[in-house]
């Protein structure tokens, strides 16, 4: 059975390829890619390390969920503990990361993305590239996104609790996602744009974390922002987030250049029903 | 160059000096055995290049102490809170009883090594205080009823031989631990009788025969060379006066021994990860407990470096063993 999973998504792959060969824009993006698997390759040799990947920790069943309980109570009582959301994403989410890595084996860009295991960060971005690039372009507002929340790709810890290689890159890739994900949803990074998010990506993923995120996210809103996310932007985040492709296997460094409603359209989303305002804007 | 040529010459001429002092017999024939691999340690130490252990893993030497600083200056912040958890509460009895062994009298000066956050050096000033007021209310009760004439004499005394204040030195390598200590004195507001230095136990920052009193508590198995500390310790400690380690052991009953280890290596990473962020340092800081040497060796050690009557006390079935030494 899976001999023919793999001729048919050959087959699907050879045929978007003679598509994408076609759309000029992808010929420049390219350049950055290759960069990107020259660097991910080498960041994972470099170091000596125990484990199945570097920064890898075994654990036991029974730390797993010291773990997992040990760190839903602390981010509950400080929510600035983002590593402690983090771990607890990782203790917590073996079957929906299994589930999401099927479903991007069996998309080909989400195969390729497996293959060639890219990561976003600074260092890989090309920003003049993408500061010259047209507005309502995906690598604009991504950009744009990045300097009005005053945030980095750089922020995201590593994984480390995942106990097989490919998990921890599904988990991980999921990680450097989340921003891109801001940027296509409209939201912006204040309490509220943070639980809608992780509506979406809780009807998405199906990882326990999301769905712990979702539920508690919204104690911490005042009323009318809590009014808000019940009449209009909750249904809709939890609406896109069945229906949407799954968001994992889009090559984003590949799509800079594309239009932020095309890719949308793409993915199957709607564009957001409220202008979410950032509290944060940088007058500079 | 300077620094370690001088460690070096330091070293060799203290290793003479102590196996030219004949000291009791029973502890002749030790120095005796030490005198070899000492020197064969000196000039191995020249070419450079040993190695140690990190927890379980090998490390060259000069590079441990860079990577025990690296620990404790990222787990000084929730360093407290976490013994509270790690020991559930216990790790405060263990220090109450060195300090119940140690009975300080007032005057007394101690030096706290690795002392950090300062566990040891509060209880001391706490204890030698409520010693002081212990004295005076036994002083009062016994002139009750003074003669004009002794009324006379406590005045005329009174600003003559005030006792020499107790004093606490902390002594830490690292930084980041002393301003933990320094922030807690502050609010505890204990402030008269102690001070904060930063120091190597390698290589103490005082003169030869300055305390009564050298305790280092939970430090010493992160210390590179342990005998260098010990000889430093012998160094800075009065004559007469008292070396008091209290450290991590080993357990002696072996069903106690199968939980600690479980309890150990399971949790104890868990909850460094959970309440410090910080899973390594402490799979460190429980790899390190078993590279320590256990009790009888330790007590060599301490005999070894030049210290007399030598015991150790077991606490909580050998989790945790209180050495002592005297200077004479």
């Amino acid at each position: 059975m899976r001999i023919s999973v793999h001729i048919s998504t050959m087959w699907l792959y050879t045929g978007r390829l003679f598509q994408r060969l076609n759309q000029r824009q992808y010929v420049l993006i390219s350049k950055v890619s290759a960069h990107q698997v020259h660097s991910s390759s080498t960041g994972f040799t470099n170091s000596s390390y125990n484990g199945l990947y570097p920064g890898h920790i075994h654990t036991t069943p029974i730390q797993k969920l010291v773990l997992a309980v040990g760190s839903g109570v602390a981010a509950l009582h400080d929510p600035h503990r983002h590593d402690m959301v983090a771990v607890l994403g990782e203790a917590t989410g073996h079957l929906a990361l299994i589930n999401l890595r099927d479903k991007m084996r069996n998309d080909p860009e989400g195969y390729t993305i497996l293959k060639e295991r890219p990561r976003i960060r600074l260092s890989t971005l090309d920003l003049s590239e993408m500061t010259s690039l047209p507005d309502g372009s995906f690598g604009r507002e991504y950009l744009r996104f990045l300097q009005d929340n005053d945030v980095t790709p750089d922020s995201r810890a590593d994984v480390r609790f995942v106990d097989d290689e490919e998990l921890a890159y599904v988990m991980q890739r999921y990680r450097e996602v989340h921003d891109l994900l801001h940027t296509l949803l409209g939201m912006p990074t204040n309490m509220l744009g943070e639980v809608a998010v992780k509506w979406f990506e809780a009807a998405q993923t199906g990882l326990p974390m999301c769905a712990f995120g979702a539920v508690l996210g919204p104690l911490r809103l005042s009323t009318s922002r809590l009014k808000l996310l019940f009449t209009s932007l909750g249904p809709w985040a939890l609406r896109n987030g069945h229906r949407a492709n799954c968001v994992l296997s889009i090559f984003y460094e590949r799509r800079w250049a594309q239009s932020i409603e095309d890719l949308r359209q793409e993915l199957n989303i709607e564009p957001p029903p409220v202008i979410v305002r950032t509290a944060k804007k940088r007058n500079i | 160059m300077a620094a370690p040529t001088r460690l070096l010459l330091r070293r060799v001429i203290r290793l003479s000096h102590r196996c030219n002092n004949v000291p009791a017999a029973g502890v002749s024939a030790r120095s005796r055995c030490c005198w070899g691999p000492s020197t064969c340690r000196c000039f191995s130490d020249v070419a450079g290049d040993r190695s140690t252990h990190f927890g379980f893993e090998t490390v060259p030497e000069t590079e441990k102490a860079e990577r025990v600083y690296k620990v404790f200056k990222n787990v000084a912040q929730k360093y407290d809170t976490m013994n509270d958890v790690m020991s559930l509460g216990i790790h405060r009895l263990w220090k109450d009883m060195l300090l119940h062994v140690m009975h300080p009298q007032p005057g007394a000066q101690l030096l706290d090594v690795a002392g950090g956050t300062g566990d040891i050096s509060f209880r001391f000033l706490e204890y030698v205080h409520s010693q002081q007021e212990r004295q005076k209310r036994r002083m009062a009760r016994s002139v009750q009823t003074p003669s004009s004439q002794d009324i006379s004499n406590n005045y005329s005394t009174e600003h003559e031989d005030t006792p020499q204040e107790s004093r606490a030195v902390v002594c830490d390598i690292n930084k980041e631990m002393l301003n933990v200590g320094r922030k807690r004195a502050d609010s505890m507001g204990i402030s008269a009788g102690l001070s904060w230095v930063v120091g190597n136990a390698e290589e103490l920052p005082f003169d030869d025969d300055q305390f009564d009193i050298y305790t280092i508590a939970f430090g010493i198995r992160n210390v590179t060379h342990i005998d260098q500390a010990l000889q430093e310790a012998l160094r800075v400690l009065k004559p007469g006066g008292r070396f008091m380690c209290l450290e991590f052991s080993k357990v002696t009953n072996p069903v106690l021994a199968r939980m600690y280890d479980t309890y150990s290596f399971q949790m104890i990473p868990v909850l460094g990860e959970v309440i410090a962020g910080d899973w390594k340092s402490y799979q460190y800081l429980v790899e390190s407990i078993r590279k320590f040497p256990e009790q009888e060796e330790f007590k060599h050690m301490i005999e070894d470096a030049g210290f007399y009557c030598v015991k150790y006390h077991n606490f909580t079935g050998g989790v945790v063993a209180l050495h002592s030494g005297f200077k004479l």
